[in-house]
């Protein structure tokens, strides 16, 4: 720092020395602009293809805004009503409920909303899907009568989209011209005549606004065709809608499924962190999930353990293979050196079914078991669905990742070290233990580090021969993202792996430290 | 300078070459034999009659809903027609995600002229789905287990049944059938089955009854588990697909027998995706419509062992198209077969899919 101060002090000192600085600093920024020019291409690949998804994947785990989004009036509604005396909401929620739902029905996304409760609470799926239907049965066709026996313009799909054109009539009535926007989308085209709700919508908003004459602003036509419905808006009869939906179905009577809606509203939740780790958001707070539904903690425990386990494994069988690599001479090293990467080269799915041929009650192992006599026919060993057959496998596919780098690091350990100790007068076992070990200290390290956190997110080989007790966390998250769909939850269990993972590397740095680890 | 108006040039003449002639249709189904059957049934006589039409086939299906969804979030989707279980069907109709059919206008009628809706009957499960073949996961067993001494099982409950029948067993990774067959066998009839489960004791009753067999049992996740397990003699009696079985069986020669005993029907067929550009829409449109006619239907019978979803195919069935032998006494849906099924509630299963799946994890962990 002082260094450098007193270098500008004197340059300052030259003559033209501020022009001089000026020019030293161009150029060092103009190196640093063309060192991120050259690294730029692979800052871009990596933040498109990796950082951005997995960041967009992350906030899945917390994003909630659909509900609140799809029924926003129910939303808003259901903030008043008081949960406590076990009963459900009273006729404004479910007033409510019809227009959010009557335009979610519009734009198909009632039932997506069904599929998100229902991860909550299972039936709100078909309840939303069947509610979907039932909408076209309740009474509101007297609305459509009393605005087409006041002007039969009133079923025109032109005369109304002339009508929500003109600034003054959208600005007086926003939800009706909303709502015929989104109806229009989907339907002018098709010839079909507008649908009941929209007229429930209109008689509603323009009631709101006094109902005593058009709204101020509007004039000519659209004053007039508004003005011809207003006698005797207020006399009719809005059907008893929460009698309308609890008529269609039951469910819509139960407070508990009212309580879901609410509890999952906001725009946030943390809801699929506490079901990844086996709690519920419930009226009273955060609960524990009954005993026959808890399955991620164990799960995920089980992750640790058999990665550990598998690392342990891939140490014990590694390190000999590693030291006879790097202190046979290069050619038979060469040649052994092919036989560790060769099963590198091979399809995954290969060496899994390979095992499976190898491990099972009638494969090759127990066949030769029972044919020297060690073990009976009827007692065949059980190797493979279960842990005994994952960690089998999980060790030999990762086996070359703990290999290689073990290899590298005592390629480099000149074998004079050892000669010396063992010339002063160690034995060929405390030369090992104190001059030789340390050394290969860094590639277990690195190999450990890479071992342990492919194989905390191995899928493919705990699926095929994992069994029930052999499977992975991975597989759950397989299972949310491609088949229940619930993107939320396998979120939230990715990032918790991911955490779990950083955390794991941070203790190692702690440790062992971080720069002790070498790749060669 | 040069350089850029090579690349230019090159482009121009990829648009323009991509532009004029065909039209690309990607149509995702689920590879093998059942893909297969797709293709020599429907797809290159389809693509006989539109030489325009480029069929490009896509293996991708189990993971359609998926994908579906992904594209669909990105504004981009690049398949046409895709093919589904009722299951995901009823999802992706659920999510907007396919397009809703009308059934009498968008399909054939029947050659007697009663229209699509009619032909289809109740395999008309949701608006977005067009049904293609019925298919059945089924058990098969063994037919040289020595510690059976020379029982067969005839019934589905032989399956929870360790002592007349001991031996490993296979059943599929999910709770989808186990728990109906264990209901089932634990003395409910097939027709209140959906009824017991919809509590939680009944899902209860099911997994302890499935405990009874536990220990003997490999989880299988992939359709040609079973079969790869029955012909190396690792399980006696396993479910799977019974089209699966049917190969093994019939092409292989193996020594298995088929149990149809309490079936379970399921449902596989076509949806259209939302979103398409209008052209593509057109094609596939009529590429649904000709795949989906009383004729094809049929034909693709000729190649697997999966029954044609319209009524009207069904006397049309006719014999392998390699082996000779008459396919009709294959079929999931042939009266002697079908005496007790199990018809698969997609409905139900939509709505506590997710619940049970979570609750038989769990069992499976312990």
């Amino acid at each position: 720092m002082s260094a450098h101060a007193q270098s500008e002090t004197g340059f300052a000192a030259v003559e033209g020395g501020a022009e001089l600085r000026r020019r030293l600093r161009r150029s060092l920024r103009w190196q640093k602009a063309r060192a991120l020019f050259l690294i730029a291409p692979l800052l871009l690949f990596i933040l498109v293809t990796f950082i951005a998804p997995i960041a967009d994947m992350l906030f899945r785990s917390v994003e909630n805004d659909l509900v609140a989004e799809t029924l926003p009036d129910t939303v808003e509604a259901l903030r008043a009503w008081d949960a406590g005396n076990d009963s459900s909401p009273g006729p404004e929620v479910f007033r409510a409920l019809y227009f959010d739902l009557s335009l979610a029905v519009e734009q198909k996304k009632h039932t997506r909303v069904g599929s998100r409760l229902n991860y909550e609470s299972p039936g709100i799926a078909s309840l939303f899907r069947r509610s979907g239907r039932a909408l076209r049965s309740f009474e509101t066709a007297h609305f459509r009568d009393h605005f087409l026996a006041a002007d039969p313009a009133w079923e025109s799909v032109e005369r109304l989209t002339a009508l929500f054109s003109d600034a003054a009539v959208a600005a007086a009535l926003p939800e009706s011209a909303r709502a015929f926007g989104i109806w229009a989308e989907r339907n002018a085209r098709r010839n079909r005549p507008p649908a009941d709700y929209l007229y429930v919508m209109l008689a509603d908003e323009l009631l709101a606004g006094g109902g005593g004459s058009a709204p101020a602003g509007v004039s000519g036509d659209h004053a007039a065709l508004i003005s011809a419905v207003l006698p005797g808006l207020g006399d009719i009869r809005e059907p008893d809608w929460k009698a309308a939906f609890i008529d269609s179905d039951d469910d819509w009577a139960d407070p508990d499924l009212w309580q879901t809606i609410r509890i999952f509203s906001p725009p946030l939740t943390e809801g699929y962190f506490l079901n990844a780790v086996d709690l519920k958001k419930g009226i009273e707070g955060i609960e524990s999930r009954p005993e026959s539904e808890r399955i991620y903690v164990v799960i995920f425990i089980r992750t640790l353990v058999m990665s550990l386990t598998i690392t342990l494994a891939c140490i014990l069988l590694g390190y000999p293979v590693a030291y006879l690599l790097a202190s046979l001479p290069i050619s038979r090293a060469n040649l052994l050196m092919i036989l560790v990467l060769l099963p590198f080269w091979t399809s995954l799915l290969v060496r899994t079914s390979a095992w499976k041929v190898l491990l099972q009650q009638q494969g090759v192992i127990n066949d030769i078991l029972v044919a020297i006599g060690i073990i009976a026919d009827e007692s065949r060993l059980v190797m493979i669905n279960n842990q005994f057959g994952t960690i089998v496998a999980m060790t030999h596919i990762l086996l070359p990742f703990m290999i290689l780098p073990m290899f590298a690091v005592m390629k480099t350990i000149p074998p004079s070290y050892v000669r010396a100790a063992r010339s002063l007068g160690a034995t060929s076992w405390t030369a090992f233990r104190r001059i030789y070990f340390p050394q290969t200290l860094p590639g277990i390290g690195a190999g450990s580090v890479l071992v342990f956190i492919l194989a905390i997110g191995y899928y493919i080989t705990p699926e095929l021969v994992g069994g029930t007790k052999g499977t992975f966390i991975s597989n759950r998250i397989a299972y949310h993202i491609s088949t229940s769909l619930n993107w939320g939850l396998g979120a939230a269990l990715g990032t918790i792996l991911l955490a779990a993972v950083l955390l794991l590397y941070w203790i190692y740095d702690r440790i062992v430290g971080i720069d002790n680890v070498k790749l060669g | 300078m040069t350089h850029t108006k090579l690349v230019a040039a090159t482009a121009v003449l990829a648009l323009s070459c991509g532009a004029a002639n065909a039209i690309d249709l990607t149509v995702v189904s689920w590879g093998g034999a059942y893909s297969k059957s797709q293709i020599n049934a429907y797809h290159n006589p389809f693509m006989e009659m539109n030489p325009d039409v480029n069929i490009i086939h896509d293996e991708s299906a189990y993971e359609a809903v998926a994908k579906l969804r992904a594209m669909n979030e990105a504004n981009n989707v690049t398949w046409d027609l895709v093919d589904a279980v009722a299951s995901d069907a009823i999802r992706l109709c659920d999510e907007g995600l396919a397009m809703e059919i009308d059934f009498d206008n968008m399909l054939a009628p029947a050659p007697d002229g009663t229209p699509a809706t009619e032909d289809f009957g109740d395999l008309i499960v949701s608006d977005c789905f067009v049904p293609q073949i019925v298919y059945s996961t089924t058990f098969g067993y063994r037919t040289d287990v020595a510690e059976w001494g020379g029982r067969e099982p005839t019934s589905v409950c032989d399956v929870f049944d360790l002592e007349n029948f001991p031996g490993m067993r296979s059943l599929e990774k999910r709770p989808i059938n186990n728990l109906e067959w264990a209901l089932h066998c634990d003395g409910v009839a097939l027709d209140d089955v959906y009824d017991v489960l919809s509590s939680d004791e009944g899902v209860a009753r099911a997994l302890a009854k499935l405990d009874t067999i536990k220990d003997d049992v490999i989880w299988w996740s992939a359709g040609a588990d079973t079969p790869q397990l029955l012909a190396d003699g690792e399980i006696v009696i396993g479910s799977t697909y019974n089209g699966r079985l049917f190969s093994l069986i019939e092409e292989k020669g193996a020594p298995v027998k088929m149990l149809w005993d309490a079936q379970a029907f399921d449902l596989d067929g076509w949806i259209v995706p939302v979103g398409l550009p209008e052209d593509r829409l057109a094609k596939t449109l009529e590429l649904l419509r000709f795949a989906t006619d009383t004729q094809r239907l049929a034909d693709q019978a000729k190649y697997i062992s999966y029954g044609p979803a319209r009524m009207s195919s069904a006397p049309l069935v006719g014999q392998h198209a390699e082996l000779g032998i008459e396919m009709a006494p294959h079929m999931p849906t042939d009266p002697e077969n079908a005496k007790n099924t199990l018809i698969y509630d997609y409905r139900w299963w939509s709505d506590y899919r997710d619940d049970i799946d979570a609750k038989f994890q769990a069992w499976l962990a312990k």
